[in-house]
């Protein structure tokens, strides 16, 4: 028990200090309901497959920048692909666009790997490149996307026996956000492939000596942070259902929800809960900003202010760690 | 100082081709730059000519002011992507105060963010140890962020660009052709369509690149840059406050950056909340095409006068050959990744 | 002995570029033996073990492991010939609890319990996060884990440093055991008490070439330092120094006097002092401190408990500048560390210079060039390649580091292994310098792993051994099987006899301070 206490305090305290601001939101509008909660969730949903495309890369110490623009290109792809196209053809469209996704992913990693150009270089590159990319499927937002996809995330789960009072709170696009990430991390947070993602962002010497295939495991990271990206992208157009080729102010927010959900920059540490918890603190703040009438414009600020605090801070404590 | 004359060994012609290259970037550069004049001449006869270099040149200005801070910054192993957004914020400001204020109030006002953002940069990535990338990547969101509430309070009043601007951003003064010392050089400028005519940017910018040139070869300032990115280590050991150097260049580099605002509104003379945006990723690709390393330590700002040159007749090549926004975006990224993989295989080498 | 050996390498070597860091060694452990693999500093231990363990390659030479020849390319590769090692620095993730740890490796759990407990670690919890671990206990486990795989060659570096004497005691029973039962230990130690208590024979490493392998038997630690010093184990005589040569005379009171100096659990008082005009060689085997004093004392680390004075002021030094200020300049043993490798000569010596904040502007070029140069010309650089320091010889590199606080006009220079890695030539010239600077009344404070420098170069010598200062030499005394003596922690004077190897309460055999 208290291992648990000790390695989830950072993630408790998160999931507490939800909880007040989702009080206080309350307070602040008395008729915030189950309805609400379902758009917060919406809303979420891409903040949070960015952040977990972005933790993934991290506790292997390193930094994805190109997240954004993975979710850009892959949500143009998935958009354009299937504007005309029939229903059932999206079938083919979702896991096409994931693979898609994963392999981006592993040639960051390659890249990073072959070339010995640092992450932070190759990722700056390729997020110039997947842009340019995005831009050439779509030149401007349009597409479609298809009608089941966007049903996946509107409406409640309906449960049966279970009173509508409490259903209305489950939302479906918590459901599909909390399938999607457990079918990859759980698996992967209990193998030894895992590990050896903590391993080489722990100590790449210690893994190195520890018998760990270091390259490998950095491409494999990087491999899934293009999977939780391209799942990004396939929220994006599921929510908006077109594709956007200029990529929304996912990077920052995903190292700063990285940062605040108790991920250390340096790399080793933290799981993926933190941040996204932290991801819904971010945007329930904003709600809160918002139904405060505050000028949406001074809550970009705030909001840009905090993440900024927030990254210093985890710079601040990386710095002091290594001293 | 020895001065005895030994014969080298003898070195294969790959890795020689390499030093000259990491030794004398400009060459090869200024190669690169007429082939590609040459293209395009090739493409569209007779488009080499006064207006054409003329605009060229003004284009290229902006843009290789902003490569000059990419220039600084990256001689020390950092990156400023908050340019853009700075170089916005000063043209816009500068744009809707001129209404009705004195224009040294609104030159000051228009440069005040600009200080601001260069210094929360420099304390984030000097004191705080935050990775410039990300760093200067907050404060151009927050920066735009406070750009648009500033565009909310403004919008009655209205924009105008000052004349001043205007002149120096698009104007273009023909010299007398008696200036030219020589008659068959006089000749051979007007039968190429060449001409006498030159950008009145080039009074604003030949002084800020001497600056430049001047502060990176020869002041104290400029060594500790150089020395900061080579081993950050080494210049402690020598008694460097790490952050007073930090802290100082993203200021200089923001202030060039507002400078660069107030230029571009000249050339462009429409306030736009994204106005310099599209000059970022250019002047990073500048700044490495011209030889600056990104991992600091190496690099001048000559040869990326030149990179800005190369990439401003580039891109007007690629518009000519139709070439979408897209994939000009790739084809910058990709040059960034290569230049910089050959650059760390050429110190390698050694 | 006819059985055939375990291991057997024969004809390694490795070159780093120019530098070979190994010639030609060898080392062949037979079953049921505890072998020590001993060398002074440089001599390539760490190299051949590196090899061994898969974290490099060799360039030349034939490994064999149970008379197989086995490609060892990585340290999962060396796991499977079925050779361990557990490192100085362990090896286990410091973000990962011990569980982890043992499943990433594939270690069984269970015996690796029986393992730790036998080992003398009766409640180790292996949820706690090994970050969160003692270093002492964090190598005990590191050993652990790599006996529960029953390896056929255990190699362990300098297995007992930072252990209290318990843990320290339980590990060498355990590795004795591990020898009786059939398998083989390499044994990397620089305490000749335990390998005379442990091994069975000992290879000697000098210079990147096995020397010799002797048996371990009472009185065999004089053979082993005569090995590990070579040919030099002649007495070297003192040069007669030449009036100028000869340390000014002292004055009343010290440039630097450190008094209990701690940092850390690296350093524990140490006291001396330094006096203008001379040249005070500091003794050390690796890793026993010395890293930490000349940081302290250039200000790059703030020491944890103890004074410097400077000419008899307390100073108290957060930043190198601090130091700098006060006259004292640091030249740190490796050259990468203190030249900014793509960049002149002239900015290099010039750098200093600049580091002030009202020192940014313009360069006063023409009184930089004169101080530069006058620098260069002193210490006789080679300028033929001074666009960029990193494509001069390692001994001009070295004197570019030494000119930048001449230029500077420093009153003490730090120099940690200035002569480390550079040829013959500049190492006189460097002695000369050293010299030239003591008789000018500068002070020097040397440390050096090549030991015939000392008398060559210091008024005095301070020894130290785990952190502590053990001896203070006059040159006289100082030749070199008397520091080596010293700085392997023997007392002074004594003839190695049986007596003070197998008595562990002798003051020489004390273990450093447990690690809290």
């Amino acid at each position: 028990m208290s291992h648990l206490l000790r390695r989830q305090g950072w993630v408790l305290g998160l999931f507490a200090l939800f909880v007040v601001l989702f009080i206080v939101t309350r307070l602040i509008q008395p008729a915030y309901g189950s309805n609400d909660f379902g758009s917060l969730v919406r809303a979420v949903l891409p903040y949070a497959f960015a952040v977990a495309a972005q933790t993934v890369v991290v506790i292997a110490g390193g930094i994805d920048l190109s997240v954004a623009a993975m979710m850009a290109l892959t949500s143009v792809t998935a958009a354009s692909m299937m504007a005309g196209a029939s229903e059932e053809y999206a079938l083919f469209v979702v896991p096409f666009v994931l693979a898609m996704g994963l392999v981006l992913g592993a040639l960051n990693g390659l890249l990073i790997v072959v070339t010995r150009v640092p992450d932070i270089v190759v990722t700056l590159a390729t997020l110039f490149v997947l842009q340019g990319a995005a831009l050439l499927v779509l030149d401007a937002p349009g597409g479609a996307a298809a009608e089941w996809l966007k049903a996946l995330i509107s409406g409640t789960v309906p449960i049966p026996g279970l009173p509508d009072a409490i259903d209305a709170w489950l939302p479906k696009a918590l459901l599909v956000l909390a399938v999607c990430l457990c079918i990859v991390w759980i698996p992967l947070r209990r193998s030894r492939l895992g590990l050896s993602i903590y391993a080489i962002g722990s100590s790449e010497l210690a893994a190195f000596r520890s018998g760990v295939p270091v390259k490998r495991t950095r491409i494999i990271a990087y491999a899934l942070s293009g999977l939780f990206a391209a799942m990004g992208g396939l929220a994006l157009t599921m929510s908006t259902g077109i594709g956007a080729p200029i990529p929304g102010p996912y990077l920052l927010a995903s190292v700063a929800a990285v940062v605040l959900g108790g991920v250390a920059l340096g790399g080793g540490k933290g799981g993926l809960l933190g941040p996204i918890i932290a991801v819904f603190v971010l945007r329930l703040v904003r709600t809160d900003l918002t139904l405060l009438a505050i000028d949406p414009n001074v809550t970009a600020i705030i909001e840009g202010l905090i993440m900024v605090a927030v990254v210093m801070f985890g710079a601040f404590i990386t710095m002091r760690g290594r001293q | 100082m020895s001065t005895s004359a030994i014969t080298p060994p003898p070195v294969p012609l790959g890795r020689r081709v390499k030093r000259f290259m990491a030794d004398r970037p400009l060459v090869p550069l200024l190669i690169l730059l007429v082939v590609l004049v040459v293209i395009l001449q090739i493409l569209r006869p007779g488009i080499v000519n006064e207006r054409w270099i003329a605009n060229t040149i003004k284009f290229a200005i902006p843009l290789a002011i902003l490569a000059g801070c990419q220039t600084m910054t990256m001689l020390t192993g950092g990156i400023d992507l908050s340019v853009g957004t700075v170089a916005t914020m000063s043209a816009f400001i500068m744009a809707t105060q001129i209404v009705n204020q004195d224009p040294a109030v609104a030159f000051l006002l228009a440069m005040m963010p600009a200080v601001l953002i260069g210094l929360v940069n420099g304390i984030g990535v000097g004191v705080f140890r935050v990775h410039p990338l990300i760093m200067t990547l907050g404060t151009s969101l927050i920066g735009t962020g406070c750009l648009q509430v500033y565009q909310r309070t403004v919008i009655a009043s209205g924009a105008k660009i000052p004349d001043f601007l205007a002149w120096l951003g698009t104007g273009v003064t023909r010299l007398p052709e008696a200036w030219v010392p020589s008659e068959p050089a006089r000749q051979w400028l007007a039968d190429t369509g060449i001409g006498f005519a030159f950008p009145n940017a080039l009074l604003l910018y030949v002084p800020v690149a001497a600056l430049i040139v001047f502060t990176l070869a020869r002041t104290g300032f400029g060594r500790l840059l150089y020395a900061v990115g080579d081993n950050e280590h080494a210049t402690r050991l020598s008694g460097v406050r790490y952050w007073q150097v930090i802290t100082a260049l993203y200021i200089t580099s923001s202030v060039l950056a507002g400078i660069t605002g107030l230029l571009y509104i000249g050339l462009i003379k429409a306030p736009s909340l994204s106005l310099a945006e599209p000059l970022v990723l250019p002047s990073v690709a500048a700044a490495v095409i011209g030889g600056t390393s990104i991992f600091g330590g190496r690099g001048g700002y000559t040869g990326t006068v030149v990179g800005a040159l190369i990439l401003t007749v580039l891109t007007t090549l690629l518009t000519i050959l139709q070439m979408p926004e897209g994939a000009r975006r790739m084809l910058f990224g990709l040059i960034v990744l290569f230049v910089t993989a050959a650059y760390l295989r050429i110190v390698e080498e050694r | 002995m006819t059985t055939s050996p375990l291991l057997d390498a024969t004809g390694v070597a490795k070159n780093y570029g120019a530098v070979a860091a190994l010639r030609n060694a060898s080392l062949s452990v037979l079953p049921g033996e505890v072998h020590a693999l001993m060398g002074a500093n440089g001599a390539g231990k760490s190299t051949l073990v590196k090899i061994l363990t898969g974290a490099i390659s060799a360039n030349a030479g034939r490994i064999l492991i149970k008379g197989e020849a086995r490609d060892i390319r990585s340290p999962a590769a060396a796991r499977r010939a079925g050779l361990l090692p557990v490192y100085q620095e362990p090896s286990l993730i410091p973000d990962l609890d011990v569980l982890s740890n043992l499943r990433l490796t594939g270690t069984p759990v269970e015996p690796f319990r029986a393992w730790v407990r036998e080992l003398g670690i009766p409640d180790l919890d292996i949820r706690d996060t090994a970050r969160d671990i003692p270093l002492a206990v964090l190598r005990v486990l590191d050993l652990a884990r790599a006996l529960a795989v029953e390896p056929d060659v255990l190699l362990l570096d300098e297995m007992t440093a930072a252990l209290p004497a318990n843990l320290a005691e339980k590990v060498l029973e355990v590795v004795r055991r591990q020898g009786d039962s059939g398998r083989a230990v390499i044994f990397i130690s620089h305490r000749f008490v335990e390998i005379a208590a442990l091994c069975d024979r000992a290879t000697v490493l000098r210079d990147g070439e096995t020397v010799g392998v002797v048996d371990i038997v009472p009185g065999v630690e004089e053979k082993i330092v005569e090995l590990m010093l070579g040919t030099r184990i002649v007495k070297t005589h003192i040069a007669a120094r030449t009036a100028e040569q000869k340390a000014a005379p002292a004055p009343a009171r010290p440039r630097i006097a450190v008094r209990d100096l701690r940092v850390g659990t690296k350093l524990a008082d140490v006291s001396f002092d330094l006096a203008d005009g001379e040249v005070a060689g500091v003794v050390a085997l690796e890793g026993q401190g010395q890293d930490e004093l000349f940081a302290a004392l250039a200000g790059s680390i703030r020491p944890s408990g103890g004074t410097i004075e400077v000419d008899g002021q307390p100073v108290k030094f957060s930043h190198p500048i601090d130091a700098i200020r006060a006259g004292i300049a640091y030249v740190p043993g490796d050259r990468s560390e203190a030249l900014a490798m793509q960049r002149s000569v002239r900015e290099n010596i010039a750098l200093p210079f600049s580091a002030a904040l009202r020192n940014w502007g313009p360069i006063p070029i023409r009184r930089e060039r004169a101080k530069v140069l006058s620098a260069i010309e002193r210490l006789q650089i080679d300028t033929r390649a001074q666009g960029e320091v990193q494509r001069l010889s390692g001994g001009n590199q070295q004197k570019v580091t030494i000119a930048r606080w001449i230029a500077a006009d420093a009153r003490t220079i730090l120099c940690f292994d200035p002569t480390r890695g550079i040829d013959v030539g500049t190492k006189q010239e460097i002695y000369k310098l050293l010299r030239e600077l003591a008789g000018n009344g500068k002070s020097v404070l040397f440390y050096t792993s090549e030991l015939e420098e000392v008398q060559r170069v210091c008024d005095r010598v301070i020894v130290i051994f785990g952190g502590r200062v053990v001896d203070i030499f006059t040159v006289e005394e100082a030749d070199e099987p008397a520091l080596m003596r010293a700085a392997y922690g023997l007392p002074r004077g004594a003839e190695a006899d049986i007596g003070i190897l197998a008595d562990p309460s002798s003051p020489s055999a004390t273990a450093p301070e447990p690690t809290p």
